[in-house]
Order: structure tokens, then sequence, then C-alpha cells
């Protein structure tokens, strides 16, 4: 096992399928150099331009052309830099990409990743932030990974890459520098989550980023409810079972995501939980998420839309 | 007409008949919309048959096009099956894409043809893509990419024509400029010379050609095809025509007169192509045959079609994606 970090995790996981497999390559603005966070950094001297290709500023080609590509059996990882910027090719991953296979009878398919790296980070404000993971949940065709470990991006990037659906694949750019032990051998299927810790009072259900502030809210916990956590990582297919025998044996569940909670992923969560499980609920369901609210740029006002760990804890102990 | 010099008269022959071949199907199908076979939109590509033709001639099997909401002459031309054409736009599971995609969605990968599209301009970036994949593996095939005029006022026209050059794909633009986008007389919304001087801009050669004359479009086709071929990187035509129907089949078409589209008939490319075989020495029952034969075709495509049996309603869930959950909840 070697430790990486979650940065490092996702380069190796690339690196490692583009050894594996000749159609793998990847493209977006400045690869060649690195990429914006440095999450290609040297690639490029191991796999020469042809197959990190540097792309002009054309959001809806880079992804457009990947559908074409991959259409032709090709395997292209598109960087978007920031998902909010993945907003410029919607169409081409919406209504090209999701749809090809099934508009055209099964003639092709389009296995892409588009990697579209999501959350607060620095101040990154209103255009630089945002978490758009239930959008893309909600378009049939798609597969939506956001992984949180550096172990889970090395496998699951690789595990995306070798899909043959198209995978929105959505890092946190919070999560960079993080590091954690990663077996490269581990084989990580996509739609199965993680069981992050036992509990028996509370299932707590979250991804991604917010999972620190999770990590962070169970010491304040020491002495009271028990807690059990789910790392979802894949939002779509969601590992339904794995949530429902956590709720079964709970009795409670709280959905927690860096996302607005109206209409995010939560929803879907609770609303499964409250139609299978209605008679075993010892509680309402509870959901935390961003307030409806743009993402501002001052620090404080940026802090007023993030979970808090004492916003976890104290809502764990409003459920009991 | 005036004789032209040196006509290849097998060759024009052949272009007849495939426009010939178009212009069955492109009347069927508006028939079958009229009589309510076909539901969903229908996009007439009638008197804008001579672009298809006079550019798929040049096109091998294993060479890739994609088109547009208008693309049944290019999926003819490229060598589509009339009789599955036909059985998609009636939603008939032996249709090319199943009965799934319909008119807008057409699409025949065993011939290279990648696909129309419902959204305008869209089939731009997958075209490049497309060249990209078969420069990345050292292919010898080529793609066109068939749009019309209203694409080019779209961002993805741009971004893909900047990228075909920055990467010099091996890839042929052809705007098929009929005049229109939907009721908007184009050139009303279009600021500058032309698609060709955007082209230009970009540094991709242009060449403007009058799109019904199907003479004047192989011989362009041909050059640029050729070019392309050579690795000359990408090259872009404009193939100047007139749309005779509506912009759908339902379109009545009141931003034009019926003055205007009587007039334009003269125009037609059929028309003017027969005419030059005659003046070629080709007699008028050739062309009769050439012309009972495509339209008996298309009746016994129309035939197998209507009587082919609908999808089963499993279909509806297959192909959707391998990765999902266990139900389609
Ligand atoms: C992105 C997008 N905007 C608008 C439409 C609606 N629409 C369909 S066809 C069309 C006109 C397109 O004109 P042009 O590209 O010249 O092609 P033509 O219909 O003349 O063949 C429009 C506006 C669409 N399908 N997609």
């Amino acid at each position: 096992m070697a430790v990486m970090s979650y940065l490092e995790a996702g380069k190796a996981a690339l690196a490692a399928e583009m050894r594996d497999d000749a159609s793998v390559w990847a493209l977006g603005e400045d690869l060649g150099r690195g990429g914006v966070f440095g999450q290609y950094r040297g690639l490029v001297d191991e796999f020469g331009p042809a197959r990190i290709v540097d792309t002009p500023i054309s959001e809806a080609t880079i992804m457009g052309a990947a559908v074409g590509a991959a259409l032709l059996g090709t395997r292209p990882v598109v960087e978007m830099r920031f998902a909010d910027f993945a907003l410029c090719a919607v169409d081409e991953l919406v209504n090209q990409a999701a749809k090809a296979r099934y508009m055209f009878g099964g003639q092709g398919r389009v296995p892409l990743v588009a990697r579209q790296p999501i959350g607060m980070w620095r101040s990154s404000a209103a255009q630089h932030s945002q978490s758009l993971e239930s959008w893309y949940a909600h378009i049939p065709g798609l597969v939506v990974v956001c992984p949180f470990t550096p172990a889970d991006n090395y496998g699951l990037l690789r595990a995306a890459i070798r899909c043959d659906d198209p995978v929105v694949y959505m890092e946190h750019k919070d999560l960079w520098a993080m590091t954690g032990e990663v077996d490269e051998a581990a084989d990580l299927p996509l739609g199965k989550a993680r069981l992050v810790r036992e509990g028996s009072d509370v299932t707590l259900v979250a991804w991604s980023g917010v999972l620190r502030a999770v990590e962070a809210a169970l010491p304040l916990l020491q002495d009271g409810p028990s807690v059990e956590v789910i790392d979802l990582r894949t939002i779509y297919p969601w590992d339904r079972d794995m949530v429902l025998d956590s709720v079964r044996r709970t009795g409670r569940l709280l959905v927690v995501h860096e996302a607005v909670a109206t209409g995010g992923f939560g929803a879907e969560i609770a609303a499964t939980v409250a139609g299978a499980l209605f008679g075993n609920l010892k509680a309402p369901v509870r959901r935390l998420g961003a307030p409806r609210i743009p993402i501002p740029y001052s620090p404080p006002l940026e802090e007023a839309c993030k979970i808090s760990p004492a916003q976890i804890a104290e809502t764990v102990h409003g459920m009991l | 007409m005036a004789a032209r010099a040196n006509i290849d008269v097998e060759r024009l022959l052949a272009h007849y008949r495939a426009m010939a071949r178009i212009r069955a199907f492109e009347e069927a199908a508006e028939r079958a919309h009229q009589e309510g076979h076909v539901k969903g939109a229908v996009h007439l590509s009638i008197g804008q048959e001579a672009v298809a033709a006079g550019v798929c001639i040049h096109l091998k099997r294993e060479d890739l096009i994609t088109t547009t909401h208008r693309g049944h002459g290019h999926t003819i031309a490229k060598g589509a099956d009339t009789g599955a054409m036909l059985a998609e736009l009636l939603g008939r599971a032996s249709g090319t894409c199943q009965g799934k995609g319909g008119s807008l969605h057409i699409a025949d990968f065993s011939i290279g043809m990648l696909g129309a599209n419902g959204v305008v301009a869209a089939g731009l970036t997958i075209a490049v893509g497309a060249a990209h994949a078969v420069k990345l593996r050292g292919e010898r095939r080529i793609v066109v990419c068939f749009f019309g005029d209203g694409a080019t006022n779209r961002g993805p026209f741009l971004e893909s024509l900047n990228w075909a050059k920055i990467y010099e794909l091996p890839v042929l633009f052809v705007c098929e400029d009929n005049g229109f986008a939907a009721s908007t007389r184009t050139r009303a919304m279009s600021a500058g010379p032309g698609p060709d001087a955007r082209a230009e801009s970009l540094g991709i050669p242009a060449r403007t050609i009058d799109g019904n004359d199907v003479i004047a479009v192989d011989e362009a086709a041909g050059e640029l095809v050729e070019r392309v071929r050579a690795g000359a990187g990408p090259q872009f035509l404009l193939a100047r025509t007139y749309r005779l129907k509506g912009h759908t089949a339902s379109d009545l078409g009141a931003y034009r007169s019926a003055a205007e589209v009587e007039a334009r008939k003269a125009d037609d490319p059929l028309k003017r192509a027969a005419e030059l075989l005659k003046v070629s020495g080709v007699a008028d029952e050739t062309i009769i045959a050439i012309d009972a034969e495509a339209r008996a075709e298309i009746a016994a495509a129309w035939k197998s079609a209507l009587g082919a049996p609908w999808p089963a309603v499993e279909l509806a869930f297959t192909d959707v994606q391998d990765v999902r959950m266990p139900s389609w909840r």
C-alpha cells in the first residue's frame, strides 16, 4: 500500500489506465502543463501530447469531441476544470453523451469520463464552488461519482475509465492535499457505498468533502447516540441496499451534503427511505445541505453555506 | 439549358439516381406524416438533394458523417437502407435505431453515419471528435460534417472549426445554406460576409458553390475530400441551396410567398440534372425509368416498414446504461 494524496491518487489512476489501455486519452485546457490543480502534472512526459491533449477554451467542443471520439471506441477522460465550467458543455453531456447509445438503438456507446471538480474551496465564490451532482443524477444514461478518500479517488477513477457508460466524476477541490493509504490492487466497483463507521442509533449518509465535517462531528457525539456513517461514493446508481439495511437497524436517517439542500440528492434518499421504511422510522428523516443562496466570497459568508460539525452533532442529538 | 462541356453522363446518371431516391423517400416521409403514420417532426430536404449526392459520391463506406435534423438525404446517400430508415420513422423495431430515435436521431453506424441531431450545431463537435479519434489512431478515413446555415450562429461552430484547424483533423465541413433557419432568413440574423468567410478567418480553406448544381457540388467536394485525405487538414464547403418545403412537414411557410417558392422550383436540382442529361443525349425514357425505379424502391420499403412489428415495451429499458439501479426508479 502506498500513501498518496487525493490529487496524486487521481493522477496515478489515470496513468495506470493509460498504461493498460492505449485507447484511453485525456483532453482539457492546460493539461500539458499539469492541469489547473496539477492533477495531470508529468503525464504528458510519459504519454505524449497526442494522449494528454491541451485544448482551447472550448468546453462544448471538449465534451462534444469526446462524445464523437468515444463513439469510435476510444476512452476519453475529459477535464472540465470546475463543475461550474462544465455548464458550458451541458448539451454535449446531457443531450449527446447520455443519450447517444439509447437514441441510436445501441449502435454506439459513449465511454467517456467527465471530470468536474466541485465544492467550496478558498473563497472561490459563486462561479467556482458549486456541487451539482444532483443535476446529473437526474439524467438517464449518466453515472455520477463523488469520491472522498484517496483510495476511492484511485479505485473509482479507474472503474470510471473502464466503464462503458458516460461517467460524471466529481472530485472535491478541498481534498486535493488530503493523504491516505491507497491499495492499488483493490478493485472498486461503481455503485457501492463505503461503510465508514458502524453505529446503532442514527444512519448518517454523506459524500465528498462534507465528510470532513462529519468526521469532525463524531468526537462531539462521543457520549451520545451511536452513529453509523455511510459514504455514498457513487451518487448514481446509489447503494440503496446499504442505506436501507442500515436504517432498518437504526430507525433514523440523516443525509448531509454540501450541495444546496433544495432539490439535492438527499431528497431522493430521504424519499426512498421514507417510502420503504416508514414503519421502521423512529424519527423524521432529516437533511442538511447548503441554503439556497449563491456561494458568497467573503470567508465568514462562505462559512454560512457550509455544514458545520456542530450543526451535524446538534441535528443528530435532535433526532433522539 | 445549354450543353456543358465534358459531361460525364454515367456519373451524372448516378447522381440523378441518388437524388431521385432521396426525393422519393422524402415524398413518402411527407405523405406518411400527413397521413399520421409518422408522429414526430419530419424535416424534409426536398430541393437540397444535390448536396447529399455530390458530396457522398466521394465517400467510402468506412468514412464517417454526422448530420442534422434534416438528415435523410445524407443518410441515404451514404448508403443506408431506405427500408430500415422508413421503419425508424414509423417507430418500428426494425428501424435503424430500433425505433428509439425517429427522424431526428436517425443513425446507421454500419455505414459510418454517426447520427442526425435534434440540437442545432451539436453534430459539429461530435464530428471533430470522431476526426480526432481517427487521427489519434492513425486511421486513413475521413469525416464529413453536414450542417445548416443556422448552425453557424451557435458557439460550437466556432469552437469546432477552430478545433479542427489547430489539430489539423481530417474533416470536411459542409454548410448547406438553404436560406432559412426555421422561419427566419438566416441572412437577417448573421453578421459578416458569410459562413465561408468565417471558416477562412480561421485558416480553413473554403469553397462556395451553387448547391443545386450537382456537378458543381461533385467537383468541389471532390477537390476538398482529396485534400482532406491527403492530410491537408479541415476544409469547408458552402453550398447555396433552397428548401422547397416547410421547415418541418407541418410548416405552412407563412414567412415566404408562394410566388417565391414557385420561382425557386425552376432551380430544382433534379430538374436541372434531368435537363442536363437530356441535352447530353440521354433519352427521356431513361430518366423516367430512374424516377419510377426510385419510387418503386421506396414503395416496397414503405410497405414492409408499415407491416413491421412495433418494438416490445421492454425495448424502452435497454441501452440506457450498464451501471444502474436494480430497477428503473
Ligand atoms: C440549439 C437549438 N436551438 C434551436 C433549435 C430549433 N431549431 C430546429 S432546426 C432550426 C433551424 C436550423 O436552421 P439551419 O441550421 O439553417 O438548418 P435547416 O433547418 O435550414 O436545415 C431551429 C431553430 C434546435 N433544434 N436546437
